[in-house]
Order: C-alpha cells, then sequence, then structure tokens
C-alpha cells in the first residue's frame, strides 16, 4: 500500500514536472516549417539540376568555399560539362567555390555578408525540422513588402537582407495578414498571416515551382556533407562486419572461457 | 619444405611460451614485464560476479585509445587559426582520405565517453565501489571526470563555429563573476578581452598535449590504486577476505583470459552502437553535433540561445537555477559557485555514504527510491539545461537542483535508513 502511494506520487510530480517544462509559448520554434523532398539528396537526376540552380542562382552572392567544382563529378558530371556549363567563378574545375563579390560590398548592398553555403542545410537545422525543411521554406515565402530597401521580405527569416532571387520562376507574391485580437490582451490588435495571394505569376507554376525548390534544396544538402550516402553505404557493411562476423567469434570465445566456470 | 619441419603440436596457450620464452627471459632480467603482466592481467583476480555494469572501466580505456588515435590524425590536418579553423574542420570532412570518419569518430568519441563515465560513475553509486578502502580510486576517478570536462570544454571550441566561441565566452565569463579576482582571471584564460585566435591557441594546447597528458597519468593512478586493493562488485564483497590455501580468492578469477574475453564480447557490442551513431547519425539530432556550430564563429552576432553540448547541461541548469542575489552577492557567483560545488560533491562520497552495507542489492526499498529520484534530476536537469530558459522550467530547475544536493548532503542521514538484508559471505552469480 505503501509502495502504491509513492509510485501514484512520483507520476504526479513527474506529469506536473512535464507541464512546468513545456515551451512558454506554442510557436516558440517560429512558424512551421513544409517537409522537404529531402530524397533528393541523393536523386542524381535531381542533384544535376540543382547544381545547375545553385550556380545560376546563388554562386553569384554567396560563396561555398568548402566545395570544389570537381566536386560535382559525384553526381555523375565530367569535367568537360563542369567547365562548359558551370564554371561561372572559377578557372579550372579543381578550385573552390569562391564568391567574385567583394565582401566589403556586399555588407555595403545587402546589410550583412552573405553566408557561405558550404554547410548552411547543415546549420538550420531546430527543433522544428531539418536544415533541409527550413530551407524550402525560406525558398518558397519570400513576398512582396514595399518597407524593405530590397522590396522582399521572407515569412521564416523576417527582415532578411537577401531579395528574392528565383523570382522570376515563382513570381511576385503578397502576404495577407489579418488583424485579430491579440490573445493575452484583447485591447490590443496582432496581425496574424493568413497566406500568400499570387501579384505576378512566375515561369513556373506552384507545383513546378516547389519542385525546383525540391531540387536546389536536394543540392544544398548533398553539399553540405557530400560523403553522406557513402558513409550510410559503408556503415551497413561495417554493421554486418561487426554483427554477424566479429560478434559470433567473440560471444563464443567468451563463452568457451566461461562455460564450464561456476 | 613445410613438410620436413617437426609438425607444431600446441597444446594450449602455454605451448606459446616455448619459441618467446628466451626473448621473455632476456626482458624479464632488465624488465619487470612478466611481473607486470601478471600483477596486472594473468593473475590479478577479479570477482567472478561482475555484471552488465561491470564493462564501462574497461570501455572509457576504449574511448580513451579511439579518442587519442583519431585525435593524432585530426592535428595533422586542423589549423588553430581563428581565420582558418572552421574552413579546415570543413577541409578534414571533405578532402582528407578518411577525414569524414577520423572526425566522426572523433565527435562521436567525445560523447559517449561521457555516457561511458556517467555510468561507471553510477555504478559505483549502486555497489558503493568508493567505500573503504577505495576512497582514493574514486577521488582518482572524480579527477578524471573533471580533467575529461576541461578536456571537452577545450575541445569545443577547436572547430569555431558559433556555439564553439559563445560557448566559451559563457563559460570563460562565468570567471568573471568570481569576487575580487574574476575579471583578471577571465582575461588570463582568455589571453584576451573577447575569445578570440589567443584563446583558440592555448585552448588547442590545452587540448593536445596538457590535458590528454594529465588524463593519462591519473588513469595509471586510478588502475594501479584499484589493482592495490582489488576490484568491488555486484555484492559489495571483498574477495579477499575468503582466500584459498594458495592464497588465491575463493570467488576471484584471474582477470586473464577470462575478463578479456568477456570485455572484447562487450566491445564488438559497444562498437556496433558506436558505428550506428558515425554512420548513421553523426549529428544525434542536434544533440552531439549542434547546429548552430556549422555556422562559422562570429563575435558580433549572438545566438538567441546558447546550450551547451548535453553532457554539460545539467550543471548549467544548476548553474542557471540560482536566481537570488542572497546577501547581496550577485546571482551569477551564487550560480557559479552552486555549478562548482554540484560537480566537487562527487569527491566527498566515500564519507557521506554510512550505509552499512555498500551494495544496493543489501540496501532498503528507501534507497532505491532515493537513487531513481536522484537519476530522474539529473536526467530533467540535462535536458533543462539544452533549452532556453522560461518560468516553469526555472522552478523545476530549482527543485532538481534542491534535490540534487539534498541527495548528497543528507546522504549521511538516509543511508543509514531502512532495514538492510543480511550480505552473504560468498558472492552469487
Amino acid at each position: 500500500m505503501k509502495k502504491l502511494s509513492f509510485v501514484r506520487l512520483s507520476g504526479l510530480a513527474a506529469i506536473c514536472a512535464i507541464g512546468l517544462m513545456a515551451p512558454a509559448h506554442a510557436n516558440e520554434g517560429g512558424p512551421a516549417l513544409d517537409r522537404a523532398p529531402i530524397e533528393k539528396a541523393t536523386d542524381i537526376q535531381a542533384l544535376q539540376r540543382g547544381a545547375k540552380l545553385f550556380v545560376n542562382y546563388c554562386l553569384s552572392c554567396h560563396g561555398a568555399q568548402s566545395m570544389r567544382y570537381n566536386r560535382l563529378k559525384d553526381i555523375g558530371l565530367t569535367d568537360e560539362q563542369i567547365k562548359g556549363n558551370l564554371l561561372f567563378t572559377a578557372e579550372k574545375v579543381g578550385e573552390l567555390m569562391t564568391v567574385s563579390m567583394p565582401r566589403k560590398d556586399a555588407k555595403e548592398w545587402f546589410g550583412a555578408a552573405p553566408p557561405d553555403l558550404s554547410v548552411i542545410a547543415r546549420s538550420r537545422g531546430s527543433e522544428a525540422g531539418s536544415g533541409a525543411d527550413w530551407l524550402y521554406t525560406y525558398l518558397r515565402t519570400f513576398y512582396r513588402d514595399s518597407s524593405r530597401p530590397t522590396g522582399w521580405n521572407n515569412m521564416i527569416f523576417p527582415n532578411v537582407g537577401m531579395p528574392h532571387v528565383l523570382w522570376d520562376l515563382q513570381g511576385e507574391q503578397r502576404a495577407k495578414f489579418a488583424k485579430v485580437p491579440d490573445a493575452h490582451d484583447k485591447t490590443k490588435m496582432v496581425e496574424v498571416f493568413e497566406g500568400f495571394e499570387v501579384a505576378k505569376p512566375g515561369k513556373l507554376n506552384k507545383l513546378d515551382y516547389d519542385r525546383t525548390v525540391g531540387d536546389l534544396v536536394g543540392f544544398l544538402v548533398w553539399m553540405g556533407e557530400p560523403d553522406a550516402a557513402y558513409r550510410k553505404q559503408l556503415g551497413v557493411l561495417v554493421m554486418i562486419f561487426l554483427g554477424l562476423f566479429l560478434l559470433p567469434c567473440a560471444w563464443w570465445l567468451n563463452r568457451s572461457y566461461w562455460k564450464d566456470l561456476h | 619444405m613445410a613438410s620436413k619441419k617437426e609438425p607444431v603440436v600446441v597444446t594450449g596457450l602455454g605451448a606459446l611460451d616455448k619459441p618467446a620464452g628466451d626473448l621473455i627471459t632476456w626482458v624479464d632480467q632488465r624488465f619487470p614485464l612478466m611481473e607486470n603482466w601478471k600483477a596486472h592481467l594473468s593473475e590479478y583476480y577479479a570477482p567472478k560476479n561482475f555484471n552488465f555494469w561491470y564493462i564501462f572501466g574497461s570501455l572509457a580505456m576504449l574511448v580513451l585509445v579511439i579518442q587519442i588515435v583519431t585525435g593524432i590524425f585530426l592535428v595533422m590536418h586542423y589549423k588553430p587559426d581563428a581565420a582558418k579553423a572552421f574552413e579546415s574542420v570543413e577541409y578534414i570532412m571533405r578532402e582528407v582520405p578518411w577525414g569524414w570518419l577520423v572526425r566522426y569518430m572523433h565527435s562521436t568519441g567525445a560523447s559517449m565517453f561521457f555516457v561511458v563515465i556517467y555510468l561507471h560513475m553510477f555504478r559505483g553509486l549502486l555497489y558503493g565501489s568508493y567505500r573503504k578502502p577505495r576512497e582514493l580510486i574514486w577521488i582518482f576517478g572524480v579527477l578524471i571526470f573533471l580533467t575529461l570536462m576541461g578536456e571537452a570544454f577545450f575541445g569545443y571550441l577547436l572547430p569555431w563555429g558559433q556555439m564553439s566561441y559563445w560557448g566559451a565566452q559563457v563559460i570563460v565569463n562565468l570567471f568573471a563573476a568570481i569576487p575580487i579576482i574574476g575579471p583578471d582571471l577571465s582575461v588570463w584564460i582568455r589571453g584576451d578581452y573577447v575569445v578570440s585566435d589567443a584563446t583558440l591557441n592555448r585552448f588547442f594546447s590545452f587540448h593536445v598535449i596538457a590535458l590528454p597528458l594529465v588524463i593519462l597519468g591519473l588513469v595509471s593512478a586510478h588502475i594501479l590504486a584499484l589493482h592495490e586493493v582489488g576490484s568491488n562488485n555486484p555484492d559489495g564483497i571483498e574477495i579477499k577476505e575468503n582466500k584459498d590455501e594458495k592464497g588465491i580468492p575463493r570467488d576471484g578469477i584471474p582477470f586473464h583470459p577470462f575478463y578479456t574475453v568477456h570485455d572484447i564480447f562487450v566491445v564488438v557490442i559497444f562498437l556496433m552502437v558506436f558505428s550506428l551513431i558515425v554512420f548513421f547519425a553523426p549529428e544525434m539530432g542536434g544533440y552531439f553535433l549542434e547546429y548552430n556550430n556549422f555556422i562559422p564563429a562570429d563575435p558580433l552576432k549572438t545566438p538567441l540561445h546558447i546550450a551547451p553540448v548535453w553532457y554539460f547541461t545539467p550543471y548549467y541548469s544548476i548553474l542557471r537555477a540560482m536566481v537570488w542575489p542572497f546577501f547581496w552577492i550577485d546571482a551569477k557567483v551564487w550560480g557559479v559557485a552552486a555549478m562548482g560545488a554540484s560537480t566537487l560533491i562527487f569527491f566527498f562520497l566515500p564519507w557521506l555514504d554510512r550505509s552499512p552495507v555498500k551494495s544496493i542489492r543489501y540496501r532498503p526499498a528507501l534507497h532505491k527510491y532515493i537513487y531513481a529520484l536522484f537519476v530522474v534530476c539529473f536526467l530533467i536537469l540535462g535536458y533543462l539545461g539544452t533549452l532556453p530558459p522560461t518560468d516553469g522550467r526555472t522552478l523545476v530547475s530549482q527543485i532538481c537542483t534542491l534535490l540534487y544536493f539534498a541527495f548528497f548532503l543528507g546522504m549521511p542521514w538516509w543511508s543509514r535508513m531502512g532495514q538492510f538484508k543480511p550480505v552473504p559471505a560468498r558472492v552469487t552469480m
């Protein structure tokens, strides 16, 4: 009986503790992130399309200083293809993906130097979702905002310095906000995001644009760790070796010494 | 050719001694090789009833070796320079052959070191392994633990990411809270007014040479002290009190080969867990490699939320739990004092524990509940330390901090309470 009450008491305490530990605000991690099509990070076709988008749209302002152009051979491209189609900021395929825009100018134009993108997909993870989810949402939620110097704002990166570079593909969208009374202070009104409306259509429809961004995000994920796929393949072999060979050997060795011990 | 030779008859391990025998004799006349082999392995008698909890010492040695070997290779390619450090890590990850594997082994090894050490320490708690005559083993162990925390802290700055930078900034600033000498002390530690290239270079030096030397020395002392008095066991019985006519403990078995084969088996299982992390989840959901640390250190941009790596978070929670300026002394000073006390208090465990029996097996149920409560508090503190504080979380961490200290400071009383079970004369398997 005494034992039972102890168990009950500790259960009750645990429930209280969990309640107290809950986040202060339900939306602590920011707006919900859309799930990125992460399978594209291992899809050669998608990666090649992503590489092309990356070089065309990102690399003029951002660098990827840890990446060499010829690492793109890992996603099925040849030196000639890289040289002919993707080599804009360098002369040789063995060079790093540096940025040609001087950092000082960049800071002046955008307020902050655009970050290096080598490991951007790995840096953007949070409790809300993976780095890929963040990028996938980020690149799809730019909207027109005349109060910003670039004319653009972003839903998950408010007041971002970067303009919407993919605007010719997505077109222009406006964010609709509704005024609702504040949950804590009824006298105040707060703006709540209701959705986007298309202001000017782009070259792609919504579905194709999402696919395109998916390709780009897949490439950014791949670039964050080009060895990731090989790592997992090797991991399977290592696990097979350890589990199916070394483990039985070690178990047998141990048993043969211990079986006569009492 | 081979058929002309006498057929080699192997009749057991003794047969292997024959060809090497002369060489061993030669060495033995000049160096106590066999003497040490016997004293520490083949004739070191360990209790035969070791259970699951007794593997973590060996595993800690294994992880130490992994860290040293992978560390040697990382130092070959890493640049301890604020302008190059971050990129040199990515260089290791992408361009150094097998660099990614070595780096992930090192980063996973750091976390696994603490997993293994925490379980090893908890084993000591469960079976009273720190009780007389093993107080010095425990003290050496706590010193290893504290040095390891320093080692991990210094090493964490080296990738020069945002968390590296701001984590170091926060921890070094804690020293500034110490009255009178604090501000000068923190500058002396950093070698600068902020964490900078100077800090990176000295932390590199501490991480790759100073503290590893200390750890190796302490580990030797830890093992020498253990082999002097002999191992404890899950029953908490002294096996040396019951020896046969040859002077060998009746409940003892030679460490080699019995526990070496045991450990080999467990090492394989451990390597499987280790490999699962290294190959399939090296970031461990942001706990082993924090997301923010993939952003290069930026002294001008403070992250919204700075959290240490998981193995420091229980003490970090205790630090943050102190929010009152008692006696008009800054709350931060109390936080630092409480955090320091929460790690140093381990030293006193051998004298705080007054239980008439060592092992949890023969202690009253009350003690098991208290242990469970302590573990739960420790885990909650660890979890809360990874999150930004809220009023509710601070309250929970204050309660857990109170219980954490009550566990230790109340031990002289509660460890004598309750109905103890009789301890058997011989170990139970």
